[in-house]
């Protein structure tokens, strides 16, 4: 028997619009119950106007599982919550940090980093949510 | 009801968006091929640096004054854009969009609070995407432009301003000049003036007959508009070209005529794809080259081409504007611009073909139709003109161009954790 690679298809959006060919005689059973396929950027993204993409740099968020070269997925939709993994932004630099509402602090996800009071940094903004992070297992970036 | 909802000095604000160091910074953003500023930050307008001066020309004071530049950033620009009207759209069902950063939403039937509702908007667009906005609310659309003037103007006003009763439009009617109001241009203001109507008020006063005796009927609505009477309904879909025109700057001026002919080739099929995407045909096109007008030994000229048939064959209408292009070209010069517009368009489904005249052949259609679903299924020029060239010899001048942070995936934004 031979065998082949399946491949996966290459758009990005694919509507079905049968499932089987008919080119003549008994159409297919399953034309009637054709659905989308699983599409992950639903599954990712909840507010599509208002979520961004970004790439994690460093190794302060590894106790949270992000790691270097992680992409982020930021919804900035959200109201930031105590817990919340969240962009801020440090006298105008962008930082991935906890949101610790309890102690007014952004928390760090490796001891060798000091959490950042809130308080302390005027020019202190929270930018976004992060909401999912997305990780390549494979080696390349 | 209608709010006009417009995006602050757009194109710098989109650099600031994921540039937080930037905020409350001196922000310009130049033309293509970095030729002059198209948008200023507040505090680079309050800097004194003027709009749509030449680059080259204010370079200096940029530099004196630190000012971030950048190059266009198109890419970006639309994506945010998008980003807007999207988020708009849950404040409305219908909303018209008016230009890349002006969108009109229709609030009629509402019963709410007006003031905190445009407020609401304000916040959301700003907390969603960072895009700072400006929201002009009133009973028609030519006064919620002008409320949207007064939003950015008016101190105390938060970037929001509601005309919902004659004395407030009035107010503010009675402030700005005629020209200041949707649809008076410079020339009409001119006019207006020879009749002694130099302010809004005055021209929302006058007599609406006389008006359209003198003007047109646009006119004459535009005074009904100012009065406080809608007759300009929302235009949901946005309407068809009237002229399609197709014209870039060279980053590298050629002085041959070959990357001429070339640059028109692919101006030609752009414009012809733009022509087919509304369903148009073209008639008559104009073909113009000139060199910089900057420069001592200018040279311009421009001619007008009558096509044998209406047509939308990209083929056709590149073989005709390189014939212009070697009708109007003379030696010895470094052009600046090419361009071509398609400037008498007729509507394919108006259209009637004279049975003794030449006509566009069902081949063509076809071929034309094959030739745009491969461009949109693997992208813009994966199918092109032979005469186009494949290797671009003009790339643009983009040297400060951030990264198109939201539609590249080698371009997002780093976030250090």
């Amino acid at each position: 028997m031979k065998t082949s690679l399946l491949t996966p298809t290459t758009t990005d959006r694919c509507i079905p619009l049968f499932g089987a060919t008919v080119r003549a005689g008994f159409p297919s059973p399953a034309d009637d119950f054709v659905e989308r396929p699983l599409d992950i950027h639903n599954y990712l993204v909840k507010h599509p106007a208002a979520t961004f993409f970004a790439r994690a740099e460093g190794d302060s968020m590894t106790g949270f599982g992000i790691f270097s070269g992680d992409l982020l997925v930021v919804d900035r939709a959200l109201q930031p919550q105590h817990g919340d993994v969240v962009i801020a932004a440090i006298d105008g630099e962008l930082t991935c940090k906890v949101l610790d509402l309890n102690e007014q602090l952004l928390r760090a996800g490796n001891l060798r980093y000091p959490p950042i009071e809130l308080h302390d940094n005027a020019e202190l903004i929270i930018e976004g949510v992060v909401v999912h992070s997305v990780r390549h297992h494979r080696c390349l970036r | 009801m209608f709010a006009l909802v417009d995006c602050n000095s757009c194109y710098a604000s989109c650099e600031q968006i994921f540039r937080p160091d930037l905020r409350n910074k001196p922000v310009v953003v130049l033309s293509n091929n970095d030729g002059c500023v198209i948008a200023r930050s507040k505090e680079a307008k309050a800097l004194g640096i003027p709009d749509l001066q030449a680059y080259f020309k204010i370079r200096p004071l940029l530099e004196r004054h630190r000012v971030n530049v950048f190059s266009g950033n198109f890419r970006l620009y639309g994506d945010i854009s998008r980003r807007v009207m999207d988020s708009l759209r849950h404040f409305s069902p219908n909303i018209e969009i008016y230009s890349i950063d002006e969108m009109f939403l229709d609030l009629s039937g509402m019963d709410l609070p007006l003031q905190p509702y445009g407020l609401t908007i304000k916040r959301a667009i700003w907390q969603q995407i960072r895009m700072p906005v400006s929201v002009g609310l009133a009973p028609s659309k030519t006064l919620a432009k002008l409320a949207n003037y007064g939003a950015k103007n008016i101190p105390g006003c938060q970037g929001v301003c509601l005309l919902d009763s004659p004395e407030k439009w009035q107010w503010l009617l009675h402030r700005v000049p005629a020209t200041r109001v949707w649809g008076i241009g410079p020339r009409l203001g001119q006019k207006l003036a020879g009749m002694g109507i130099h302010s809004a008020e005055e021209l929302a006063d006058s007599n609406p007959k006389r008006i359209r005796q003198r003007f047109n009927v646009c006119v004459e609505r535009t005074v009904a508009e100012l009065n406080g009477t809608s007759c300009m309904a929302l235009e949901e879909a946005p309407a068809d070209k009237k002229q399609i025109y197709c014209t870039r700057s060279f980053g590298r001026k050629p002085t041959t005529m070959e990357p001429l002919l070339k640059a028109i080739s692919l101006y030609a099929s752009n414009a012809a794809e733009k022509l087919r995407k509304q369903r148009h045909l073209v008639r008559t096109i104009q073909v113009f080259i000139h060199t910089s007008p900057h420069r001592p030994d200018y040279y311009s000229n421009s001619t007008v081409v009558q096509l044998p048939f209406d047509t939308d064959d990209s083929r056709l209408i590149a073989a005709h504007a390189r014939q212009a292009v070697r009708a109007i070209y003379r030696p010895g010069y470094a052009y600046l611009k090419a361009g071509i517009g398609l400037i008498e368009l007729v509507s394919r489904r108006h259209h009637q073909a004279d049975i003794f005249q030449n006509h566009q052949s069902v081949h063509t259609d076809t071929l034309m139709q094959t030739l745009d679903a491969i461009n949109r299924r693997y992208g813009r020029g994966a199918a092109f003109l032979a005469s186009a060239g494949r290797s671009q010899g003009w790339p643009m001048r983009q040297q400060y161009c951030s990264p198109a942070y939201t539609t590249c995936w080698h371009d997002l934004p780093v976030i250090r954790t």
